[in-house]
């Protein structure tokens, strides 16, 4: 009986977690499901705590509060820009402890009658938490700008990594094989040694634009190492917890690759699409592509910030395109006071973001609620499309890519196929960006050569700074 | 053998209703969700609540002690960064402004 009463309560608090998930489909509900997660994870430690007692109280609660202070004390300085290095660096958390407790369980079953099943699951556990850990740690480093975020890609990559992976596996079966504790202990260090190799081999030719999809893709891997790790543990809670994890992370990996119209296979072995292609410019496709003559002509003898100031006045509903360059710029909060200023002379003002806007999936939408937009003026991509032609002023603020007509019009380019945001569809469009360099992928932006588009260049932050006072001098006369 | 066949099933129960849930979310809402499922990972502290709940020689105390530190740094700061990001996220406060003429709401 006993046995069905722990199973219901397992049962309860695994419904109170879902409970926590569903409430994320709204913002305002997401304050209350993240609460209601947590308290999930306190109940369920609280009764692995009641179940199995602890033989040293003192040297676990001081464990418990040095980790909890370091990770509070890290989450609340963290500025919102840094969020995708910071949940690397979480995973890259999580996977030290998960691979730890896989090893001392591992430990632990050495000599005794265990389920070959468990025993591989702590394995798997042990490598993919590893595995995860260094990923993670390089992953944080590309993100925080620490490490060069571009791949880098060794000659013979994809051999290495079998080498390894191969070598792992046989280490791994030579464990079952073993009775002696010291050697298993050493056999299990060597693996970890080499599931971090693993981890490092994999995350570092994944860079750049990809970004993305690797934190969404380690999210997942940390979730399945947890789980892998409940099986040998024989806890239900924990593999519950970890699978729900690990298919959060599939989606939102998922999610990534379409938004870019990348392969996950691609991603992960380093291919662009038409690399090729790119580096021959004769192509005649790429021709006009590569043309390199200078975008805006200027009308009437007008400099462009003039020409912007009177379209920004004359248009009545546009859509501002944010791009990770504004928030590089730090430009989002001068966004939000030219948003303001434009609502004040009747206009209506939208945002449409980009899937793969900033370093991790959904980060635009963060860093713009932080500079106070409202959430109802942010609009995913494919709302907005529709919207577009009939906008009479697209602003574009530090986007590339994501606006790159090409990726719709020119075969065999890196975006080739790459939903993009039709800023080209508008009636006009002003360009907020440092320079007319292409983006990530290094395709030149078509965009910037239609005669509709002003290119105001330069620091956006400036310019969208200069943008504003003269508008509120203007709206003031 | 029926324990191993149990636990399977709790995995794919799980990682269904998982999949089924989170992708009815808005990518609107993604950054905080993965940070909150990264906190949610850091459940190992389970497993390694239950190293601790046997005496521990020297080696198995400092790593379950290490694999303890992690995982609540894990665990608190994932819940805590959500919890300062979902609160960033504000409606509009004039309901006259003309953005409520939008059909998704």
């Amino acid at each position: 009986m006993p046995d069905l009463i722990t199973f219901l309560i397992d049962i309860v608090i695994l419904i109170i977690l879902i409970f926590g998930i569903r409430l994320f489909r709204t913002p305002q509900g997401a304050r209350y499901g993240n609460l209601t997660a947590a308290l999930s994870i306190i109940l369920a430690v609280a009764v692995t705590l009641q179940r199995n007692g602890l033989a040293q109280p003192k040297f676990f609660v001081l464990a418990v509060i040095i980790g909890s202070l370091f990770g509070w004390w890290i989450a609340i300085r963290t500025d919102m820009i840094q969020i995708p290095a910071m949940v690397a660096f979480q995973h890259g958390a999580g996977g030290v402890a998960v691979s730890l407790v896989s090893f001392i369980e591992l430990m632990r079953t050495v000599g005794s009658p265990v389920s070959p099943i468990g025993e591989l699951s702590g394995i798997i556990g042990l490598v993919l938490g590893a595995a995860t850990f260094a990923g993670s740690m390089l992953a944080a480093g590309k993100l925080s700008n620490r490490l060069r975020p571009a791949p880098s890609i060794f000659r013979y990559h994809n051999l290495y990594l079998t080498v390894l992976l191969v070598i792992i596996i046989l280490l791994a079966a030579l464990t079952f094989r073993i009775d002696k504790l010291s050697l298993t202990i050493g056999l299990l260090w060597f693996i970890v040694l080499l599931s971090l190799m693993l981890g490092l081999l994999f995350a570092m030719r994944i860079g750049g634009a990809d970004m993305p999809v690797l934190i969404s893709f380690l999210n997942a891997t940390a979730g399945l190492a947890a789980a892998f790790c409940g099986i040998i543990i024989q806890n239900r809670l924990l593999i519950a917890c970890g699978a729900t994890v690990a298919a959060s992370g599939s989606i939102l990996t998922h999610v990534m690759c379409k938004a870019m119209n990348r392969r996950l296979v691609n991603v992960f072995i380093g291919i662009k699409k038409g690399d090729k292609i790119i580096s021959e410019p004769s192509e005649g496709t790429l021709s006009t592509v590569k043309d390199k003559s200078s975008g805006y002509i200027p009308v009437n003898n007008k400099s462009p910030s003039e020409s912007a100031l009177e379209a920004l006045i004359s248009s009545r509903n546009m859509v501002i395109i944010p791009g990770y360059g504004m928030a590089l710029a730090h430009a989002q909060f001068k966004v939000v006071e030219l948003m303001v200023l434009l609502e004040k002379m009747g206009k209506i003002v939208k945002f449409a973001i980009h899937p793969v806007a900033g370093r991790m999936p959904g980060h635009m939408n963060v860093l713009l609620a932080e500079a106070d937009v409202p959430y109802d003026k942010l609009f995913e991509m494919d709302d907005i499309n529709l919207e577009l032609p009939e906008t009479d002023l697209v602003l574009i603020i530090g986007a590339c890519d994501v606006v790159n007509p090409a990726a719709t019009e020119t075969e065999g380019t890196p975006i080739s196929g790459m939903p993009i945001l039709n800023a080209h569809l508008a009636k006009q469009v002003i360009v907020c960006n440092l320079d007319e360099k292409p983006g990530y992928s290094g395709v030149e932006n078509t965009l910037y050569k239609d005669p509709k588009v002003i290119m105001l260049l330069g620091d956006a932050s400036k310019t969208l700074q200069d943008l504003n006072s003269e508008l509120f001098s203007k709206h003031k006369t | 053998m029926l324990d191993l066949l149990i636990m399977l099933v709790i995995f794919i129960i799980a990682f269904a209703i998982g999949y089924l849930l989170i992708s009815l979310i808005p990518s609107l809402l993604h950054t905080p969700l993965m940070s909150m499922t990264n906190a949610i990972s850091a459940v190992t502290i389970i497993g390694a609540l239950m190293i601790f709940a046997h005496k521990t020689d020297f080696l198995e105390g400092a790593l379950g002690g290490l694999a303890v530190v992690c995982a609540m740094f894990n665990l608190v700061g994932g819940f805590v960064i959500t919890h300062r990001m979902v609160n960033l996220f504000k409606k509009s406060t004039t309901p006259s402004e003309p953005a409520a003429d939008i059909s998704k709401e």
